[in-house]
C-alpha cells in the first residue's frame, strides 16, 4: 500500500499516522505537504491527519480545505482511492464538501480529551473490515469541535445507507445521534473525530485501532 | 470601497457560545435576555469594481459555512 499523510501547517498528529501506517502496511507513506498540487504517482491510500491546522482560523479545518493539494485529494477520492481523516482531517472533509454535514464547537464547550468507546456500526466498509459490526472498541478523543451535525434528512440517509461507521456509546460531544465517523456515499471516504492511530500497539494501552489499519491493507493490497 | 459580512448561525441550530453567553449574562444579573445567539463580522477592503456577485461568490466559498451558516452582505459606500 503507497499512502500519502497531507501535512498542514499545524498538523500535530501526521507523525503518528504515519507511524501506524508503516507499523502496519511495512512502508513509510509519503509526507505531503499542503502546498503541493500533486500526490505521489501511484498514491492508493490519503490520511488526513489530526491537529489545529491554520490555529482553527474561521473555522476548524476551513482553511485546510481550500489549500492547493485538495484539488488532487478530490480527484484521487473521485477516482475511488481510499481517503481517512482523523479529527481535524474530518473536519477538513466536512469543510471540502467530501463529507456531509459539519462539526460544530462541543456542546459542552469543554475541550474533550479521553478515551471513549465506539460502537462499530458497520464492518463492511473498506475501513472497518476487520472488526465485527456493533462491537465495541475504545479510542481516544481530543478535539474541541467534535459535535457533528447535519439536517434530519442527510442523518436519516446517513443511517439508512450504512454510512454511520462509528457511534459514541455515551453521550461525548453533543453529536447528532452520537455520531463519531462517518462514510462517504461510495464509501471509499471515511472521517471520524476519534483517533485509531493512537491506540496501534501495546505501548499505547489498547490496540483496538490497529485492526482499521489492518482491514485496510487487506482491502487495498 | 468596505464592505461588511455578517455571518451568523441558520435558526435552529445549536449554538453552546451563545447559550454560555447568555448564562452568563444571567449571572451577572441581566435579567431579560430571552436567547443570544453568537456569530461573526468581517470587514472586507475591497479594490473598485468588485461587486456584490463577487463578494457574495467569497461567501459561498470560504466566509461561511452555508450547511450550518446564513450570511449577509453589507456594502459601505463612502468608507
Amino acid at each position: 500500500m503507497k499512502s500519502a499523510v497531507i501535512v498542514f501547517p499545524g498538523s500535530n498528529c501526521d507523525r503518528d499516522i504515519a507511524v501506524a501506517l508503516e507499523q502496519v502496511t511495512g512502508r513509510k507513506p509519503a509526507m505531503v505537504w499542503h502546498k503541493d498540487t500533486e500526490l505521489p504517482e501511484g498514491t492508493d491510500f490519503i490520511a488526513l491527519p489530526g491537529g489545529f491546522s491554520y490555529g482553527d482560523y474561521l473555522r476548524s479545518g476551513a482553511m485546510a480545505a481550500r489549500s492547493p493539494i485538495m484539488q488532487a485529494v478530490k480527484d484521487a477520492t473521485a477516482r475511488g482511492v481510499p481517503l481517512i481523516g482523523i479529527c481535524n482531517g474530518f473536519q477538513v472533509l466536512t469543510e471540502a464538501g467530501l463529507l456531509p454535514g459539519a462539526l460544530m464547537r462541543n456542546a459542552g464547550l469543554s475541550f474533550v480529551c479521553r478515551p471513549v468507546p465506539l460502537k462499530v456500526e458497520n464492518s463492511q466498509s473498506l475501513f472497518t473490515s476487520a472488526y465485527d459490526s456493533g462491537e465495541t472498541v475504545v479510542f481516544p478523543v481530543a478535539h474541541h469541535d467534535g459535535n457533528y451535525q447535519a439536517d434530519q434528512d442527510t442523518l436519516d440517509r446517513l443511517e439508512d445507507e450504512g454510512r454511520v461507521a462509528f457511534r459514541y456509546l455515551d453521550e461525548v460531544n453533543g453529536s447528532a445521534r452520537r455520531i463519531a465517523g462517518i462514510l462517504n456515499d461510495a464509501g471509499n471516504v471515511l472521517g471520524l473525530m476519534p483517533h485509531p492511530e493512537r491506540v496501534v500497539e501495546p505501548a499505547h494501552g489498547s490496540i483496538d485501532g490497529r485492526r482499521l489499519f489492518e482491514g485496510l491493507l487487506e482491502s487495498v493490497a | 470601497m468596505k464592505a461588511r459580512v455578517f455571518v451568523t448561525l441558520k435558526p435552529g441550530v445549536l449554538d453552546p457560545q451563545g447559550k454560555a453567553i447568555h448564562h452568563a449574562l444571567e449571572g451577572l444579573g441581566f435579567s431579560g435576555v430571552n436567547d443570544v445567539r453568537a456569530g461573526k463580522l468581517i470587514e472586507l477592503d475591497l479594490a473598485d469594481g468588485i461587486v456584490d456577485s463577487d463578494i457574495e461568490d467569497m461567501c459561498r466559498k470560504l466566509l461561511a459555512n452555508t450547511v450550518i451558516e446564513n450570511f449577509r452582505i453589507e456594502r459601505l459606500e463612502n468608507a
